[in-house]
């Protein structure tokens, strides 16, 4: 009798049912760790791209050190509150789907196709011991071959100069555009020049920087075998410090300095 | 079933019939995610237990299974110990589920689970199917160690991350081969390995399905007859 219809049915119900229960129990009892890790995983990424990231030290003491900050990029004046958020629980690349929080990039702009870009930005200050800033830490997102690349960028305190880069997500492929995580590559963005004259410089090129480059500070070896995604970082960089990324508040923050 | 046969069950699939080297299964995450052996380790213990637990419950519920919808219930178990493997990761080793990424969820198409589900769990008793999926696990496992060590040795001069062949880049006299970091480099491997087992044990060598007959056509042999 085990190939009758209501046998059937009820068969293909009762383990359904139970699969359900199991994968969701999983799924809720362990949201929590699995929430912790991708907070830590974000916050590693941070402290490493502002270069104090010590492992055997608390990830949690180590991002104290760290300022929080709202910036208007419309202003690029840096806020302390912004309309009662918490600044921990703020994340910008979610608010983008709020049409309130976010502005319509227009497409010919878009060029690191983000398609919607938050107004206010959240970004990370390091200070000295005098309480100067030492670097800022600025989220940038792109899209490259696969998907879109998440990351941060620091600057050190001439506000013009690379301090390093991190990508906390991306969907390139390994061993190809996933080289974004590549140590080397990415130490070779230390002490690159963003803008010349007021204008973005900073370009990935395609192949090797020469040695004898004079205009070497303002490029970036390419990654062989990923020209797509060597681009995206590169209009990635172009759009984020452009007019309507950080420029305005670079400028502010070189004014005040 | 005697105890023999329980031994059998785990240690068949080992090498006699192994399920990567005989059976040719599995190959597409035993190229993925080989070229650290840290990553592969935790693959390995991934699909062992997913294997064990799917062969268990599958072999539990057998009886009561309707042939009609066999394969899309055997799915659907398999299914669940995957994301439930993958869920504890994320939450437990979240560096390594980073790396393994899709490859995880992608245990639901290994052949070998299902292969093994279809092919025992379906038939024997519970415990047996478990080691059963315990050995097809650990001979999955064998393969894709051995394969993740020559990679990672000789490709990046590591293992499990430490350092053993110094590399030049690093001013060290070791130059890596970074054909072995790339996925094609495990199916070499895995054919060198297929070629050392059968030359140990002729036995696994296939039958061929025809033999070529040898050409026909003579030098002695006129046109007319040729013709005919």
């Amino acid at each position: 009798m085990n190939e009758s219809i209501i046998k059937t049915i009820s068969v293909a119900f009762a383990v359904c049912l139970i699969c359900s229960l199991v994968v969701s129990t999983a799924a809720v009892s362990l949201r929590d760790q699995q929430k912790e890790n991708k907070l830590n995983d974000r916050r590693i990424k941070i402290l490493k791209v502002a270069d104090i990231y010590n492992p055997n030290l608390s990830i949690a003491e180590q991002f104290g050190s760290l300022e929080s900050k709202f910036v208007d990029f419309n202003t690029g004046i840096i806020l302390d509150e912004y309309m009662n958020l918490d600044i921990e629980e703020y994340d910008q690349v979610l608010v983008t789907k709020n049409p309130t929080m976010a502005t319509k990039v227009p497409t010919s702009e878009d060029i690191a196709i983000i398609k919607n870009r938050e107004n206010i930005g959240k970004i990370y200050i390091l200070r000295d011991e005098l309480k100067n800033i030492d670097k800022v830490i600025l989220p940038i997102r792109g899209y490259g071959l696969w998907g879109t690349l998440y990351g941060y960028i620091s600057i050190e305190d001439d506000f013009n100069t690379v301090s390093g880069i991190e990508f906390y997500d991306h969907k390139e492929t390994p061993g190809l555009g996933a080289e974004v995580d590549n140590p080397k590559w990415k130490s070779s963005w230390k002490g690159k020049k963003i803008y010349k004259n007021n204008e973005v410089a900073l370009k990935v090129i395609k192949g090797k920087v020469e040695t004898d480059d004079l205009q070497g500070s303002y490029k970036i070896d390419g990654l062989s075998g990923a020209t797509i995604t060597s681009r995206g970082v590169s209009n990635m960089v172009e759009y984020w410090f452009g007019s309507s990324g950080y420029s305005l508040l670079l400028k502010e923050l070189n004014y005040e300095s | 079933m005697n105890l023999k046969s329980y031994k059998e069950v785990i240690i068949k699939p080992l090498v006699d019939e192994n399920p990567i080297t005989l059976q040719i299964l599995g190959i597409c995450s035993a190229l993925a995610v080989t070229n650290n052996l840290s990553v592969t380790l935790v693959m390995c213990v991934a699909v062992i237990s997913v294997i064990s637990f799917s062969n268990l419950f599958i072999s539990l519920i057998r009886n009561y299974i309707p042939s009609s919808i066999r394969i899309i219930v055997q799915m659907t178990i398999i299914a669940s110990l995957v994301i439930v493997v993958d869920e504890l990761l994320k939450a437990y080793d979240y560096e390594t589920s980073k790396k393994l990424s899709v490859f995880v969820g992608l245990i639901i198409t290994n052949c070998i689970v299902m292969g093994r589900a279809e092919a025992f769990a379906m038939k024997e008793k519970p415990l047996l199917s478990f080691l059963d999926g315990l050995g097809n696990g650990l001979g999955y496992s064998l393969i894709l160690i051995g394969v993740a060590t020559i990679r990672e040795l000789f490709g990046a001069g590591t293992l499990f991350g430490y350092e053993i062949l110094p590399l030049v880049s690093n001013g060290g006299w070791y130059m890596g081969n970074n054909l072995l970091l790339l996925p094609p480099s495990s199916f070499i491997i895995i054919g060198l390995f297929i070629w050392f087992i059968r030359s140990i044990r002729p036995n696994q060598i296939e039958v061929d399905d025809f033999k070529l007959s040898d050409h026909s056509t003579s030098p002695n042999l006129s046109k007319r007859e040729l013709n005919v």
